[in-house]
């Protein structure tokens, strides 16, 4: 039995498809990443999965039990963080944590040892008021709040959006120490970079899941040759690039651009097709998840 | 291109007994895309202000497009774009009225403002969506949308908040190439933004920790400096000894 | 499981402590509103300026006057002449003029043998201010009579407010509309917080019962109108003298009714609206509008147009403040009052019931 089963599940909001036909397993024990930018469907799909939305068509299980028949048992199973911070800021550290537990019927003291490797960045601060937190410490106390109860299945929505570097690395580390404690981890993020953190990764846009696999698997699936370019002119560059010969797509990709090229390509006639830019470089780059989703969105 | 847009000297804020800017200087050229870095807390938006002409230095000096930062923030506001996540358009009004009531603000005539606003959705291929209310429109539209209002008046420095957070990665491509295209065309752009992708597209970076500018160069350089393979490292490495929260 | 409904209540007590601002203004809100009704605002005849015009000062004028400046409504502001009537009423030197008739005592002692005469006293008063006017008349005349009423067609006694103070009206009034405030309010606004922040995701992802999470919402907020309560009866009583002389009590239990009514109120608006900004406009605007116009506070019922009468009897305010005057100036028991206690009764369960239905345990 899969920690989450999902089949066929469909939820429509007037007339936009928020999660259009989606099917996938998440098996027990795994960490798997939810990607895609705002509007991919993934805060419904979490919604639907912890219960808060019914379907309107499909049907999913989470730990055995149905979304629509047993949700009251789901509830009591799941631990649940959503996009937005959702603790009371007018609350301390402490009492938010206190009451999460009393929500569940759980005891600090018991689930302790769960929360530890999270809640021990943020227990020096346990008389402060959780708005006055600063953004990476926020979502750790969200997130020791939505394990408290030492549930199976851990549904996080975009836990690192709108954090900073250093915070977002320490989560994941934190991530990946709950793995090994067995809980089953889903979690969405817009940051593609993250997407290597994952056992496994679904790339969703617009409701609909584009691919899913390791992170290592569809990169490898990426089956053109990748070069990145750059120019002193990059904007002129982007835009004859485009027009040579050979070339599928060319795309701003952070310092450089990409270029994503078939047989036809040839470096050396590339180069002339180009004629005068200063400064240009090419090099030949592997591809990333970026560049995969790119490919899978057109 | 040597021509300095930018200037800033030992600037230095202070509220009380908090240095929320620490003495930077770094100057910024024609036609440059210059990120501006920092975690959250680290004094961005403060210097920003500064930049912008909302708020005074507690000491240093500041020019932005020849304007003293102290005493000409009026003039500077004239002269500058400014586009935020946050606040960018009015939902409730069509892409048009958008157009015509930020050109109004920056002064532009009826007839400029006319023709500065075909020229700009033909340049976005929004001439057809020139009537949709803007609420109405994806993520992705609107923030290119606010871009180019941002540049309605042909400012010489456009400043950006965090700007492509959370579109997909085309709509985002789509973003930056108008952005170097911009650049290309001679106007200068300044990124504020915690995001470390977004740093990738910069020609250079500065990263604030503390208050204080802890590194300043392209993104290639300072990814030799540190041994980093992406700017998020880079970060990693300087944003670790931080004190300050949010 | 009972362990988390005691600290859902603490909680929530908790927010309203920390939120000393709001907290404070629930506080005053009651006093502020009852001293200026009960002493700012008021249309009765309170220190009004007596003139007085007679062309013959006899004995019953003299007694007349007398009894005037005895009574603690009235200035006695001396004589005058016919001429200065008009500059004194301008001038605000006096507010109404008693214009004796030369031959007043004769009169008095002709209406005594039951002989038709002419009018006696010509009462001159400053209209301007129309409920002060028709007051102060009505008072004033009510005094005089006093003196030469034994044969008067009409005996006037006013019962349980003789000098019809105002402060005995609006108190009832203010405490129908204070309840609303600060229970409907605060309730629905605190409810409809957790959704905008997105708190009430996680609870209701959580296995508790939305009824055990209204409900713990709803005693803290019970506590402080209760508070609120015994604030307001404490200060009608002993600050404005209201007499109460149906008996505390009876006010009390049918308050604590009005009080559950509220937040059952409060608790239908926050099913109804997402955001605090609708939550308080919704109150404030569309429950208070109401209650001022369409409940008898500022205007009897009787005086309300055919189709407003109509709407007032779905308005619960206005059948607890009906019997909460009937209780506090009459004296009538609470059993007096059975018809509103049943009437308010219904509408709680109803509100209750229906918000309850509507209070979903999904997003949706």
């Amino acid at each position: 039995m899969s920690a989450i089963e999902i089949h066929n599940l469909s939820k429509c909001f007037a007339k936009t498809k928020a999660v259009d036909n989606v099917s996938f397993c998440v098996e027990k024990g795994e960490l798997f990443g939810l990607i895609g930018p705002d509007g991919a469907g993934k805060t419904t799909l979490f919604r639907l999965l912890t219960t808060l939305l019914n379907p309107d068509s499909g049907n999913a299980k989470v730990d055995g039990c149905d979304i629509v028949e047993d949700y009251i048992a789901i509830r009591s199973r799941v631990g649940y963080m959503p996009g937005r911070f959702s603790l009371y800021p007018d609350l301390t550290v402490e009492e938010n944590l206190q009451f999460f537990a009393a929500l569940f019927g759980a005891d600090v003291e018991e689930s302790y040892e769960l929360i530890a490797p999270v809640y021990k960045h943020i227990e020096p601060f346990r008389a402060r008021r959780a708005g006055k937190l600063s953004g990476g410490m926020k979502q750790k106390l969200a997130l020791s709040c939505a394990l408290i109860h030492r549930p199976s299945v851990l549904f996080l929505d975009e836990p690192t959006t709108g954090v900073d570097a250093v915070s977002r690395s320490e989560f994941w580390d934190m991530l990946a120490c709950l793995k090994e404690k067995g809980l089953t981890i889903l979690v969405s993020t817009p940051y593609m970079d993250e997407a290597l953190r994952c056992d496994r990764i679904a790339l969703c846009n617009e409701g609909r899941v584009l691919c899913i696999d390791t992170p290592k698997e569809i990169i490898r699936r990426f089956d053109r040759k990748l070069y990145g370019i750059s120019a002193k002119t990059m904007f002129r560059l982007l835009e004859k690039a485009r027009k040579a010969t050979g070339v599928e797509g060319c795309y701003p990709f952070g310092e450089m651009h990409h270029l994503v090229v078939n047989d036809k390509f040839d470096v050396e006639s590339f180069k002339i097709e180009l004629g005068d830019i200063e400064g240009l470089q090419i090099v030949s780059v592997e591809p990333t998840i970026e560049d995969m989703f790119i490919k899978l969105m057109k | 291109m040597n021509d300095v847009v930018i200037s800033v000297r030992e600037l230095t804020k202070c509220f009380g007994d908090f240095t929320a800017v620490d003495h930077i200087s770094f100057d910024v050229h024609r036609g440059e895309i210059f990120g501006f870095l920092g975690a959250n807390g680290a004094g961005k938006t403060t210097a920003m202000r500064m930049l912008c002409g909302l708020s005074y230095p507690t000491s240093g000096t500041g020019s932005v497009v020849g304007y003293d930062v102290m005493h000409e923030g009026d003039k500077i506001k004239r002269r500058i774009g400014y586009m935020s996540q946050r606040f960018s358009l009015y939902n409730d009004l069509t892409v048009w009225e958008n157009m015509s009531l930020f050109a109004g603000i920056y002064g532009l005539t009826k007839k400029e403002t006319e023709k500065r606003a075909t020229e700009l959705l033909a340049r976005l291929n929004f001439v057809s969506e020139r009537d949709t209310l803007v609420g109405s429109l994806p993520l992705g539209w609107k923030q290119k949308l606010s871009f180019v209002i941002a540049t309605i008046h042909r400012p010489r420095v456009v400043f950006l908040d965090e700007p492509t957070g959370g579109v997909d990665p085309i709509t985002r491509r789509q973003f930056w190439e108008m952005i170097y295209e911009a650049a290309e065309e001679g106007t200068t752009i300044f990124v504020t933004t915690h995001y470390m992708d977004e740093a990738e597209y910069c020609s250079r970076v500065s990263i604030m920790v503390d208050g204080e500018v802890r590194a300043l160069d392209t993104p290639a350089r300072l990814k030799k400096q540190f041994a980093a393979d992406s700017m998020d490292e880079v970060f990693r490495i300087l944003a670790r000894g931080a004190h300050r929260g949010e | 499981m009972k362990h988390n409904f005691a600290s859902f209540v603490k909680k929530e007590t908790l927010h309203i402590l920390r939120d000393k601002r709001t907290m404070l203004i629930v506080m005053l809100i009651p006093v502020v509103l009852m001293v200026l009704f009960g002493f700012a605002i008021s249309t009765e005849v309170n220190n009004v300026d007596v003139a007085v015009v007679a062309p013959n000062r006899t004995d019953g004028v003299r007694d007349a006057v007398e009894r005037l400046s005895q009574n603690g409504y009235f200035t006695f502001k001396g004589y005058i002449s016919h001429g200065e009537i008009d500059s004194y009423l301008r001038a605000g030197k006096a507010g109404a003029v008693l214009v004796f008739a030369p031959d007043y005592d004769r009169g008095v002692a002709q209406m005594d043998a039951g002989i038709p005469i002419k009018p006696l006293v010509r009462l001159v008063v400053d209209a301007s201010n129309v409920n002060t006017a028709g007051s102060a008349t009505a008072y004033l005349q009510s005094v005089l009579l006093g003196s030469a009423s034994q044969q008067s067609m009409f005996e006037t006694r006013m019962l349980f407010n003789p000098q019809m103070k105002s402060a005995y009206n609006f108190v009832p009034g203010i405490m129908g509309l204070i309840f609303i405030l600060v229970c409907a309010m605060m309730t629905s606004v605190s409810i409809v917080r957790e959704k905008e922040v997105g708190t009430m995701e996680v609870l209701l992802v959580s296995p508790v019962r939305p009824v055990k999470i209204v409900f713990a919402k709803m005693i803290p907020y019970f506590a402080i109108s209760c508070i609120v309560l015994v604030t307001i009866m404490m200060l009608a009583r002993y600050l404005l003298g209201v007499p109460m002389s149906g008996g505390m009590w009876g006010v009390f239990l049918l308050s604590l009714l009005y009080l559950l009514l509220s937040l059952s109120l409060g608790l239908l608006v926050s099913t109804i609206v997402d955001t605090q900004i609708a939550a308080l406009l919704i109150s404030a605007m569309v429950m208070m509008m109401p209650i001022l116009m369409l409940s008898g506070m500022l205007f009897p019922i009787e005086n309300l147009p055919g189709f407003f009468r109509i709407v007032s009897n779905v308005v619960p305010a206005r059948w607890y403040i009906d019997a909460v005057r009937k209780m506090m100036i009459q004296g009538v028991s609470i059993v007096a009052v059975w018809k509103n206690c049943v009437i308010l009764l219904v509408m709680t369960v109803t509100i209750l019931g229906v918000s309850l239905k509507k209070f979903n345990d999904k997003l949706e």
